[in-house]
This record gives C-alpha cells, sequence and structure tokens, in this order.
C-alpha cells in the first residue's frame, strides 16, 4: 500500500507495473533519485540530457497541490534555460524587480532587485511550484521522446535501503506490493522530512523559530502592482508583519504573521481567513481563497550531504525559512552541481572524489543560505526585549537617514553562489579581473551580437571562453574535448564583466557554468592542470 | 592586531559626556533604551568596519563581566 500524504494537482506519471516488480533478482540503476519535486525532477532532467539512465521514485502520482514555492530567482531560470524549459516558465510567471517596504501605512523604501542592465533573465519570476513542477516533467517527456534515458515511477515509495560495496540496496513498497532494485548512486531528494535521511538514522540540526506564518493564496480581479510589498506593523496586522506578492492566474500570496502563542484551529478556518484578508486588501474587493496553510519554520543541514553512494540535495540536505526565496532555489544549484559530477564519474571520466566535492560546494552554498536567512528570520521575529529594541530603532532610522535603509531586513533574496575556496578552482590568474567572474563564480551573464552570453555557452560539458583571443574550435585534453567559444569584446558589458582592465582573457568553463578558472591568454598547460583540478583531481 | 582605538582619544572629553548625560536627561526608561540603540546605530554606521565594530562589541562585553 502507498498511501497519499497530499492531494496532488497535475497527475502526471500514473503507477503502472513494470519488469523490475517480477525480476527474480533485483535490477541494477546507474541512478535511482527518491523523491519527484522540483530538485528531483531537475536531476532527472539534467542526468537525462547527459544520457545517463536514471530513475525517479515518487510516492504520489504528480505534483502536489498548493503554490509552495513562488519565487523563481535569475540563475535557477538559467539553470532550466540550459535544462531546455527556462523560456515556457518565464512565459508563465510573473516578472517582478520591485519591492517597497511599509511601516505602519507609509512606505519606508523600495528597492529594484536587478538595477543592472544586460541579463537575458529577469531578477526573479513569481510563479506557482505545481507549474515549476509540470515545466520539468513536460522537459523530461520530450527528452524521453528523444531517446533520454530516464524513468520516473510513480506510487512507488522508498521503505528501506542498505549501502553494499558496489551499489545500494533499494526496497520500494507499491499497488502491487514491495520489491527491491539496486542503484549504483541513490539521491535523496525527498523534501524536508526526508524518508531517506530517517532510514539511515541521521540527523538534522538546527534552530526553530518561535512564530507562526499564515499563506492565504488568493484569487481576485483588483489590479495591485507586480510587486513584492512588505508590511512592518500594519494596521490590518499590528505589531506583526505581512507579505504580498502576485502570481500568474491572478492569483496573489499573502502572507501574515501570526506570532507562537496562536489557536491554530482558530487560525485556519475559513471565515477567520477571509476577515484578515479583506481587512489587508479592502473590504470592496471580491476574492477566493485558492489555498491556505499556516507555518513554522527552522532553519536545519545535515552534517554531511555524501553519504558514500547516497546523496542528498534540496530540503532533505538543509533547510531554510522562506524569505529570500532560498529554499528551491538553492536545491536548484545542488542538482546543478551534483548532475555533472554523477555524469562524469559514471562515464569514467572522473575519479570518485570529484563526488566528495558535492558536499564541499553545496554545503558552503546551504550555510550561507542559512545565514541569510537565519538573519532575517531574526529581524522579523525578535527573540528578547533587546531584539526588539534594536529592530525598532533600525524602522525608526531609516524614515530619517538613508544609512539605516541597508539595515531593514526583509529577506536577503536568493543569488547565487559563488563557491570561493572551492577544491575544484585553479588559483586566480587574470591579472586585475572582474571580481565576479573570479575562479568559482557562476558566469555573470552578458549580452553578445547574437543575444545573450549563456545561451551560447556549451551546455552540460565543459567548456573555453575566450574574449580578444583566437582559439580553436575545439581543445583536445586526452580524451575529453573542450568546445570553445571565441568573443571579440571592448569597453562593453562584456568587457566589464570578464576583462577588468585585462586585455583578454580565457576562462575555464564548468559544466554548471560555474568559472574554474581564468588566464590572460591560452595556456594550454595550465588549462590542462586546471581541467584535472576541476574533476577531483590534483 | 587590534584596529580598536582604547586609548583617549575624544577631542574635548568633557564636553562629549555633558552632552550625552544631557542628552538623557529626563527620559524614561524605555526612551534611554531607544535612544542609546539609535546612537549606536548611527556610531557603528560612520565607523563601517567590521573588524572594529566587532572588536568594539567584544571589548563591551568583555567590560561587563565582574570578577
Amino acid at each position: 500500500m502507498v498511501q497519499a500524504r497530499y492531494q496532488t494537482a497535475f497527475r502526471l506519471y500514473p503507477y503502472a507495473k513494470v519488469a523490475d516488480q517480477a525480476a527474480s533478482t533485483p535490477r541494477r540503476h546507474p541512478v535511482v533519485i527518491i523523491g519527484g519535486g522540483p530538485v528531483g525532477m531537475g536531476l532527472a532532467l539534467d542526468l537525462g540530457k547527459k544520457g545517463i539512465p536514471c530513475l525517479v521514485l515518487d510516492d504520489h502520482d504528480g505534483v502536489g497541490m498548493g503554490s509552495r514555492a513562488i519565487c523563481f530567482a535569475k540563475r535557477t531560470l538559467e539553470i532550466c534555460d540550459r535544462l531546455g524549459c527556462g523560456e515556457q516558465m518565464v512565459q508563465k510567471g510573473v516578472v517582478w524587480n520591485l519591492g517597497r517596504v511599509y511601516r505602519g501605512e507609509r512606505e519606508v523604501y523600495h528597492f529594484n532587485l536587478l538595477p543592472e542592465e544586460g541579463h537575458k533573465r529577469p531578477a526573479f519570476i513569481n510563479l506557482q511550484q505545481p507549474y515549476f513542477e509540470q515545466c520539468l516533467v513536460e522537459e523530461i517527456r520530450a527528452e524521453q521522446a528523444k531517446g533520454a534515458p530516464v524513468e520516473i515511477r510513480g506510487k512507488n515509495r522508498l521503505i528501506g535501503l542498505e549501502q553494499k560495496d558496489d551499489h545500494v540496496l533499494i526496497q520500494v513498497d507499491t499497488p502491487d506490493g514491495p520489491y527491491e532494485i539496486e542503484a549504483e548512486y541513490l539521491v535523496a531528494c525527498d523534501g524536508a522530512s526526508s524518508p531517506t535521511r530517517d532510514l539511515m538514522g541521521l540527523g538534522f540540526d538546527g534552530r526553530t523559530f518561535e512564530d507562526n506564518f499564515l499563506i492565504a493564496d488568493i484569487k481576485m480581479k483588483a489590479d495591485f502592482p507586480t510587486e513584492r510589498r512588505f508590511w512592518f506593523d500594519p494596521p490590518f496586522n499590528r505589531g506583526k508583519t505581512a507579505l504580498m506578492h502576485k502570481q500568474p492566474d491572478r492569483v496573489w500570496r499573502l502572507d501574515f504573521q501570526l506570532g507562537w502563542d496562536i489557536d491554530r484551529a482558530a487560525e485556519i478556518d475559513p471565515d477567520k481567513i477571509k476577515s484578515r484578508v479583506a481587512a489587508m486588501i479592502g473590504k470592496d474587493i471580491d476574492f477566493e481563497l485558492v489555498w491556505t496553510s499556516i507555518y513554522t519554520f527552522r532553519c536545519a543541514s545535515m552534517e554531511q550531504y555524501r553519504h558514500d553512494r547516497v546523496f542528498f540535495a534540496g530540503d532533505s540536505a538543509h533547510q531554510v525559512s522562506p524569505f529570500g526565496a532560498r529554499g528551491c532555489n538553492g536545491g536548484m544549484q545542488d542538482i546543478d552541481n551534483l548532475a555533472w559530477k554523477l555524469a562524469m564519474v559514471i562515464n569514467g571520466q572522473a575519479d570518485d572524489s570529484l563526488l566528495d566535492s558535492y558536499h564541499e560546494e553545496r554545503k558552503y552554498g546551504a550555510d550561507e543560505n542559512i545565514r541569510n536567512s537565519s538573519r532575517t528570520a531574526d529581524f522579523l521575529t525578535p527573540r528578547n526585549p533587546a531584539h526588539v529594541l534594536f529592530r525598532d530603532a533600525v524602522l525608526d532610522l531609516v524614515e530619517h537617514y538613508e544609512f539605516a535603509l541597508p539595515l531593514v531586513n526583509s529577506g536577503r533574496l536568493s543569488t547565487p553562489c559563488t563557491y570561493d575556496g572551492s577544491s575544484l578552482n585553479s588559483m586566480d590568474a587574470l591579472p586585475n579581473g572582474p571580481m565576479r567572474s573570479r575562479p568559482g563564480s557562476p558566469m555573470p551573464d552578458a549580452p553578445i551580437e547574437d543575444g545573450y552570453l549563456l545561451d551560447y555557452v556549451a551546455t552540460g560539458r565543459f567548456s573555453v571562453l575566450g574574449i580578444n583571443c583566437d582559439l580553436p574550435e575545439h581543445i583536445q585534453l586526452k580524451s575529453y574535448t573542450l568546445p570553445c567559444l571565441s568573443l571579440r569584446s571592448e569597453r562593453d558589458v562584456l568587457a566589464e564583466r570578464y576583462l577588468g582592465e585585462a586585455q583578454s582573457a580565457v576562462f575555464l568553463i564548468r559544466p554548471d557554468q560555474h568559472i574554474a578558472g581564468r588566464w590572460p591568454e591560452l595556456n594550454t598547460l595550465a588549462l590542462e592542470h586546471a581541467f584535472e583540478t576541476a574533476t577531483g583531481g590534483s | 592586531m587590534s584596529k580598536l582605538n582604547l586609548s583617549p582619544n575624544l577631542e574635548d572629553t568633557d564636553g562629549f559626556y555633558e552632552g550625552l548625560l544631557n542628552a538623557h536627561n529626563g527620559l524614561k526608561d524605555a526612551d534611554i533604551h531607544a535612544l542609546n540603540a539609535r546612537l549606536i546605530l548611527i556610531l557603528a554606521n560612520h565607523i563601517g568596519e567590521q573588524d572594529i565594530l566587532e572588536e568594539a562589541l567584544s571589548a563591551a562585553s568583555a567590560a561587563l563581566k565582574r570578577d
């Protein structure tokens, strides 16, 4: 039996009996992914496009109800562009750049998230999580039609696993009863209450924040501006905070801080919620409730994201508060990081030690997300009178003096992680090169003659970018072929982001579009050494 | 190496101290705290350098401990 844990919004992969269930000995799969949420499906798509056979096991047969994650960051869209489905998401999503912060009824300040031109993708789109997942699954279906070796099994629940020398033995339950399979690698993308983590008896330490928040997603015809609006101490939620955010389909995300000691049953009552909403948007505006939820949050992380042949990605590995949109966006950076490493190791192009760098780099990224998200939570939910004192002082000062603006913390929105200090980076060898394209950085996008830079980077493999250098079409390093992209640049945005004061530059680009090394000109020996370093050699 | 200046540095020591006391005269407890919080934030912004501010926080905490 596989009990439903939640309602599904779209049924995308109904249960079907497969040959593995009748096999006399367990079938072996190169990669088994537990959980078909955005992180699991993103990983399956990435691996499938690279030709790595992978099997997704999901204990439901579709996408869960409720908008849940709604803010998808530029970096996530760039990853989805690489995976082939960024455009569909942007078409469906609501683009926003402007945020306003209010105290009481007065606007304290506003900010533009992307004051900089020259990026294909906006800073953020708002899109309900079910649509985001649907785009990923549709792209998997399109890739499957072209022969990508991805399989999704709905209503297949993980009920046991055992690490062996060269594989993981997995027990799976289905509507037709249990069966066993083997995985060379297992990736747990099964969420904050990860059954994989529980089955392995692994810890998930962190801080719980003593506060409750109510989400009310409502549908209404009224036209509020496409902005993120955040209130401290609004008249409709005195002494607390509130948030208003637009989603596609005329749906709006409203978020009310409730405090710690609440009567949960009373607060989730639809009539009570409707009166809260009416107080916020105005009594004359018609609306309907689409989805409501009361949540508390914690910031937690596993100690290790790799346990031999088992990897943890997304919320199963780390959990953050929702402020800053660092949950799903962080998870997508996990799979961006893991997919190419698994593919190279499975293809025999890199040593197993490359997989250790997944933990190294993504734990670093998760720590950054947890740090930012905890700081926001501390600002929004002061824990003692001294915290209240300073929070109120900041909010007062901001109305008098500009210096206090950056101290107001209503969410530090997700930005891509730069893997400073990663063992895969080569020493920065470009004198006076721009900070933002130093080794470890995700490539900054830039306009080029025929569009945008990131669209021209070879997908799914290491490549070389040369600016004002004549590179061959390919560079052969032993058995690995690096495609080269040669561009000219002078005093333009590309130069500002990639050359700085240098006349020319050569970059080694990882399959996840992070920069592994940079030099003023092509030096094949240095490139070869950097490639070895970036693939886990020394 | 310490960057925080813990040697006498005020241009007008007694004048500053007098002003500090005057600013607090007649305030209720809650306002005393509120004033000091604002003052700390204003001065911290002026200093700006994170390592100096961290040293100042440590120095203040250390001076709070009594034997």
